[in-house]
């Protein structure tokens, strides 16, 4: 039986269910599907930090939104037009997001009394009216998919019953004509040594698809046609991914050996744990007693002649500081991942911010610039992790990069870079030259300091954190020094080559918008949406926080109004108010999610 | 096929000048470890020590080899880091009793439960003298310093038994003062594949002067370890290999037994963990090195255009 096929521009879905339910890994073979069907797509994962919180609450509901187009997209989508709800908890958690009209795909069977009452509904809401105004699927997916498995031997009820999630996915696979084949591969790889478990996960899959084909509940069948993005080798790629693939691409450039010290923290063990399978590249990690001895073993690896990195969110950086102190006064190189995620104290681990940027700026004693890269999306972390290291082997320098929760769990199609056209990063160590070793005299250029690795004849010296006297780097107490020598400092990070900021101008506009990192694809999706509407608008992004690009006083004079959105109480807007003298007025939420585009468009359009 | 290194003492010593406070143990302590390099037989480029915070922190200064004077405590995991990028280094680190066992204790444990390739030298002087003598870890308890006018109140750790609890695969100990007996230790400890712990009996004689007069001045007390042999009338016979034996012999006290024991107290023979980690990436690289090209195409792909 064939149904007719709608032809839609893009779509949002949104997979909602318990923990337990496997929302993220259906969210994520969909995305595969997607991926394969040539659209370009954005992600959102956003689930609790608990693994498993009591089944069926509300604060356990897990969810994955994916927003695909036949056209250059830039989010995961400000609302869903499908929403799958595995529960009554859900719902209840989703409904809100949802617009009126949209379609809304149920499991009937959940909505048992026990988990109405466990999400805190009074009535069932299939049956009142309160759902009156979307389009509602209310599907016994867990009976059906139990029902399909009961020939399997070898699979129990239980078993059979966590099957649903693939019924649900076969089901919407159907629904927008996704390709089916990589599902069914990765489930028979991934439950190899479990055949019964394969066929069991492979067959509800199947069911789910063929019940869409057949079920008269869904008439049509959509088609979201291919974007016609740049051509080249495509796949998908999270903020994390990308990450590591950087800075092992930074080794290779570099020919230094990566040495990651890391202590497991959410959202950044993800890079630990990749870079941990790569030991083809002689990748060294270190997981470390704690989040100190993480960045102390880097430290100690880049004294020796490694690219030292360490990865952290705020909780740990905060615990860092000192020793990234110490690197400042050492000169040494190092790069410092900060995952960012919503705060103070633990905050809520799972969630995206942009709340350290003031932090790894200033967040040391004393005067100790250190400078400051975030990534835009998640494909350009792979760039950030390379630039970051490049500037820490270049200016011999600690070097912080700013990612966040939305970048480094969110995935987006990512055109495969050719690394032959990579440029290398050229590191001299120094050499005996029959002069007496100066450990602190200055590369004129850069003001970089000789980086002399033990093991070197001639050159054995000894560094620390007590003030050094200029060139010879022996201890000195003497105030003029100290002086020079915290100007010295200050002027090689200054001096940091970056480049200049880009602006996307639109004849006429008068307003800028100006953000950083991974609010990027947001901002941009708002900014287009004011001139879709007529509206004339400016929209500039900073990758580099410290040294700011040299034009950017320029830029930002240039324009009447400036807006800085940013997820958080204005911390950037504090910087270019006091660096460049500019009135820029905030846009400021703190919720733990991402912007949406449509907030970003009311916030520019109420200025214009 | 080498020629063989003729180095001296003099060679290690670097041309900064030692600004401990005269009469301080430490030095005797330099002097003895300067006279000890040359038997290692490696370049002095090939050594390097390490740091914290402290008296004893200012150590490297005063080495000619490579060095880093670090932050409080953290002087093990700095050397972690160093000694399992470049296995082909020796690397020491210099540490007193507040840095290792109060702020640095979290590093110092997991260092030795690791048995990463360091030899980790504690001055131990039952005493904080950088800050001007407030109580440490390690003094007994009652101590009246400036920050405990009324005597302290907390029990101090034994820094053997902390370091045999932390399985630590060679346990050490020497008096500052004690030139051969401290010699013996280095030696040993340095030829100990994996963590070395030796505690070193330092004197302050400004904050916490007499401390170990009792087995320092008075060398009747000194109990030398021999393998194998009876140690002293403690009724144990001594087994480095033994972990209860060297626990019993880390509770051996002047005022349990009226000696203080000294030499090795434990060393087995462990993988040590930088040579395992290299293990792994050599079986990595003999399977093949890495193609950087396949792995950022790596997953599902597809092609446009």
């Amino acid at each position: 039986m064939t149904k007719p096929v709608e032809q839609l521009e893009s779509v949002v879905i949104r997979f909602a269910g318990d923990s337990g339910d496997g929302m993220q890994l259906t969210g994520g073979r969909f995305t595969t599907e997607t991926a394969l069907t040539g659209n370009d797509l954005a992600t959102f994962p956003d689930f609790p930090a608990e693994i498993r919180a009591p089944a069926g609450s509300l604060p356990g509901v897990s969810g994955f939104q994916l927003h695909f187009a036949d056209h250059d997209i830039l989010t995961p989508g400000d609302q869903p037009d499908v929403l799958v709800a595995m529960n009554p908890a859900a719902l209840k958690t989703n409904l809100a997001d949802l617009p009126k009209g949209a379609t809304l795909i149920v499991d009937l069977d959940a909505f048992t009394s026990r988990n109405l009452q466990k999400a805190g509904y009074e009535t069932n809401p299939l049956e009142d009216s309160s759902l009156e105004g979307w389009q509602v699927h209310a599907v016994p997916l867990t009976t059906m998919t139990v029902g399909a498995l009961k020939e399997i031997d070898g699979v129990t009820p239980r078993e059979a019953e966590r099957a649903k999630n693939m019924f649900a996915l076969g089901l919407m696979s159907w629904l927008y004509g996704r390709p089916i084949e990589s599902t069914i591969d990765f489930l028979q790889t991934k439950f190899a040594k479990r055949p019964a478990i394969a066929e069991a996960n492979v067959k509800a899959f199947n069911t789910g698809y063929h019940f869409g084909e057949t079920s008269e509940t869904f008439a049509v069948q959509y088609e979201v046609k291919p974007a016609k993005l740049e051509p080249g080798l495509y796949r998908q790629i999270t903020g994390n991914t990308a990450l590591s693939y950087g800075l092992i691409a930074a080794s290779k450039l570099s020919g230094l050996p990566l040495f990651l010290g890391a202590y497991p923290i959410t959202p950044a063990s993800s890079i630990l744990e990749e870079l941990a399978r790569h030991k083809s590249f002689g990748v060294r990690t270190f997981q470390a007693e704690d989040e100190i001895a993480a960045v102390g073993a880097a430290l100690g690896a880049s004294f020796g002649g490694a690219l030292g990195v360490t990865t952290s969110a705020g909780p740990g950086v905060v615990l860092k500081s000192e020793t990234i102190g110490l690197a400042v006064a050492l000169e040494l190189p190092l790069v410092i991942i900060d995952v960012q995620r919503a705060g103070p104290s633990t905050g809520m681990p799972t969630k995206p911010e942009q709340g350290d940027l003031l932090l790894v700026l200033f967040g040391r004693n004393s005067e100790s610039p250190v400078p400051v890269l975030a990534p835009a999306t998640p494909g350009d972390c792979f760039h950030a992790a390379i630039e970051a290291a490049r500037v820490a082997l270049t200016y011999r320098t600690p070097v912080y990069l700013l990612s966040d929760a939305y970048l480094a769990n969110g995935a987006e199609p990512w055109k495969v870079p050719d690394v032959a056209s990579l440029e290398s990063i050229d590191v001299a160590f120094a050499e005996a030259n029959g002069q007496p070793f100066r450990p602190y005299r200055r590369d004129p250029a850069t003001l970089a300091r000789p980086w002399a690795i033990p093991g070197t004849p001639g050159l054995e010296h000894r560094i620390g954190g007590l003030e050094k006297q200029n060139e010879t780097g022996n201890v000195s107490y003497d105030p003029d020094n100290h002086d020079l020598m915290t100007r010295l400092r200050a002027q090689k990070v200054a001096g940091v080559k970056v480049p200049d900021l880009e602006v996307d101008h639109q004849e006429g506009a008068d307003v800028l918008v100006l953000s950083w990192g991974g609010t990027y694809g947001p901002v941009h999706a708002g900014v287009r949406r004011v001139r879709a509407g007529g509206g004339k608008v400016a929209h500039a992004h900073l990758r580099w926080l410290n040294p700011f690009p040299a034009n950017t006083g320029h830029v930002l004079r240039s324009y009447d109004r400036v807006l800085v959105p940013e997820l958080n109480l204005g911390q950037l807007l504090k910087l270019v108010r006091a660096e460049y003298l500019v009135d820029a007025v905030g846009y400021n939420r703190v919720s733990g999610q991402p912007f949406k585009a449509g907030e970003i468009a009311s916030a520019v359009e109420a200025i214009l | 096929m080498t020629t063989e290194l003729k180095l001296t003492a003099k060679e290690f010593k670097s041309d900064q000048e030692v600004r401990w406070c005269p009469g301080c143990g430490d030095y005797a302590i330099l002097a003895a470890v300067q006279s000890f390099m040359p038997e290692l037989g490696l370049e002095r480029e090939r050594i390097v020590f390490v740091s914290g915070i402290g008296c004893a922190a200012r150590f490297p200064y005063y080495m000619q080899t490579y060095g880093m004077h670090s932050i409080h405590g953290r002087a093990p995991a700095i050397a972690t880091g160093l000694a399992v990028s470049r296995p082909d280094l020796s690397v020491w680190v210099v540490s007193g009793d507040g840095d290792a066992l109060s702020i640095g204790g979290n590093h110092l444990i997991h260092a030795l439960r690791r048995n990463v390739n360091i030899k980790i030298l504690m001055f131990n002087n039952q005493i904080y003298g950088l800050t001007k003598g407030q109580y440490s870890p390690t003094s007994e308890q009652g101590k009246v310093t400036g920050s405990t006018p009324f005597g302290s109140v907390d029990y101090p750790f034994n820094p053997l038994s902390v370091a045999l609890g932390a399985e630590a695969t060679f346990v050490a100990r020497a008096i500052d003062t004690d030139k051969p007996g401290l010699t013996g230790v280095l030696r040993r400890a340095a030829s100990h594949q994996g963590t070395a712990f030796v505690e070193i009996l330092q004197n302050c004689n400004i904050y916490n002067d007499g401390a170990f007069d009792v087995v320092r001045d008075q060398k009747e007390n000194r109990l030398y370890l021999e393998h194998g042999a009876p140690a002293g009338d403690t009724g144990i016979t001594h087994d480095e290999q033994d972990f209860a034996t060297a626990f019993a012999l880390s509770r051996v006290t002047v005022e349990s037994h009226g000696v203080v024991p000294l030499g090795v107290f434990r060393d087995v023979q462990r993988p040590s963990y930088d040579e395992l980690a290299q293990s792994q990436l050599d079986r990595a690289a003999k399977a093949g090195a890495g193609d950087l090209q396949a792995l950022v195409g790596s997953g599902d792909t597809w092609s446009i255009g």
